[in-house]
């Protein structure tokens, strides 16, 4: 069962991340780096990548055959999406496990969300 | 059937014999499932030419132990190992053992999660790359890459022996639910079907077959042969209905509007022999009595012909037997089939309580069309509704949500 875990990241994270000394941002990042080498031994990453800021996005609208393109944010939240990992895990219960280990959300810098990926599968009585 | 099909079908047919072998000979399940998968890949390239070799068990055993001693050599933190093969006979012919059997208990090892088990199975004894497991359970080829070499690097304590008599229920009831999940995997199916995708239906069918030979042919196994005989009858009754389950665009079609002129009559006739042989000669168990009930809904010509009550007594027993929420449910279908639906209200009620049916979309759904038989739409489009935004599975929703728009 695939799961999307979404890291909705505090506005702000980023400049505090920045304002850390040398050391506290290697720490985070070996964290990171520990997590994403650990899903990949247990072969449960499918996949996964940081994102940057939201201010560097372009919306799209359409409708009517025409497209309107603005710049980003796409909307005004206390929360940005910043990176994401596709899993496929045994569980949900896995796949929240996986959630509580991401750096951000144990420095109470981000709130994860779990999605179930839809499927094509036909269930049978 | 094309020279490269002829050749596929003996390779899959012969593959886990020759891995079998070929660990009995060297000792390293490791690195022999690793020569094996080049001696598969050497054979698909060059069979084809000059025709399948007279021994293709053998030919691949040869080819395999070759590219193993290559590899021995090559790594010089094995010197000592290469001294001691210096003295190694060649494979010559096919051994007359047969370790298929250890191979998929290995594979099956408890002490590996079930998504190893899995692609371990699909590689090691059914004989499919790497690749064409990654398409098939539609994650990348590193993820199923990464699974099987942990999985090995798991098993290398592992004996490739038979478990002692009294772990083989127990083992073989792992195996067996292994064989039943790539089944059920064999359902899911990606938006665009690629052309090397292969179909894990067909191949838990063909391992389903290997199991029950070998549980035939093995006296320590005479005992549970009957459940391996009900579990490749559920496959194959299920897989029967395949070209009746999906319209052209893709949506759903529930068991009782199927088009039975499509469903598969000898698939059918195979499942309904084996499940018929084993409930006269076995002790029973749950897989044959899921494929019982399968095969009652097989015989039936019409949807109304279906001889309801003989499925709930069915359910009754597969409930005191194997209880699950989802056999639960189940039985609650087959009763309001046979008391109508506003007993199955009643009992859904009663059985609905657990955690795990609470929040299903099943129960809705069920709910949906129990209240739509006792005459209230309004009800029955609510839960419709519900049940549609709680599936995961696209086509169920569309399902779910045309059920729904019908009440409007």
């Amino acid at each position: 069962m695939k799961y999307l875990i979404l890291i909705h990241q505090k506005r702000g994270a980023r400049d505090e991340f920045a304002s850390f000394t040398p050391t506290m941002q290697a720490e985070g990042l070996a964290a990171y780096q520990k997590l994403n080498a650990d899903l990949v031994a247990s072969g449960e990453y499918v996949a996964g990548e940081a994102l940057d800021a939201d201010t560097t996005a372009t919306v799209v609208r359409g409708g009517q055959g025409s497209y309107v393109h603005s710049d980003g944010p796409f909307a005004e939240t206390k929360e940005m999406l910043a990176g994401f990992y596709l899993v496929d895990v045994a569980s949900r219960e896995r796949a929240v496990e996986i959630a509580e280990q991401i750096p951000e959300v144990q420095a109470g810098a981000a709130a994860i969300e779990v999605r179930p990926v839809m499927t094509y599968d036909w269930p049978e009585q | 059937m094309t020279d490269a099909g002829v050749v596929e079908g003996v390779l899959r047919a012969v593959a886990p014999r020759a891995l079998g072998a070929l660990v009995r000979r060297r000792g390293d399940f490791e690195d022999a499932e690793d020569a094996m998968q080049e001696a598969l890949l050497a054979a698909a390239r060059e069979w084809p030419l000059p025709g399948t070799p007279d021994d293709p068990t053998a030919w691949l055993v040869r080819v395999a132990d070759r590219r193993l001693i290559d590899g021995w050599r090559a790594s010089s933190a094995r010197r000592r190992r290469e001294e001691a093969l210096a003295y190694d006979p060649d494979p010559g012919p096919a051994p007359a053992r047969d370790d298929s059997l250890e191979l998929l208990f290995l594979c099956c090892h408890p002490s590996l999660t079930l998504p190893s088990q899995i692609a371990l199975t699909l590689r090691a004894v059914g004989g499919l790359t790497t690749d064409q497991i990654a398409h098939s359970l539609l994650v990348p080829s590193a993820t199923i890459g990464q699974r099987i070499s942990r999985a090995k690097t798991a098993l290398r304590s592992a004996t490739f022996e038979l478990p002692e008599a009294a772990a083989l229920p127990e083992r073989l009831a792992a195996v067996s639910a292994v064989v039943y999940l790539i089944f059920t995997e064999g359902h899911t199916a990606s938006s665009g079907a690629s052309l090397d995708r292969v179909d894990l239906a067909d191949e838990a069918v063909h391992l389903g077959r290997l199991l029950l030979r070998l549980a035939r042919t093995t006296p320590a196994l005479q005992a549970t042969q009957g459940e391996v005989a009900g579990l490749l009858a559920l496959m194959l009754l299920t897989h029967s209905r395949r070209a009746a389950r999906t319209r052209p665009d893709g949506g759903l079609v529930p068991l009782d509007e199927q088009d039975r002129d499509l469903w598969d009559r000898a698939l059918i006739d195979e499942g309904v022999a084996l499940v018929t042989g084993a409930l006269t000669s076995s002790p029973l168990g749950p897989y044959q009595l899921q494929a019982a009930i399968a095969a009652v809904h097989a015989e039936a010509a019409t949807a109304d012909a279906t001889d309801w009550s003989e499925i709930l007594g069915l359910y009754d027993l597969l409930v005191a037997m194997a209880p699950s929420p989802m056999t639960r449910l189940n039985r609650v279908v087959a009763l309001a089939m046979v008391d109508g639906p506003a007993a199955g209200l009643l009992a859904l009620d009663t059985a609905a309580t657990e955690k795990a049916l609470v929040d299903h979309h099943r129960t809705h759904a069920v709910r949906a069309h129990f209240l739509e038989g006792v005459g209230d739409p309004v009800g029955a489009r609510a839960e419709y509704e519900l049940a549609a935004r709680l599936t995961h599975s696209i086509p169920e929703r569309r399902h779910l949500l045309e059920r729904a728009a019908r009440l409007a």
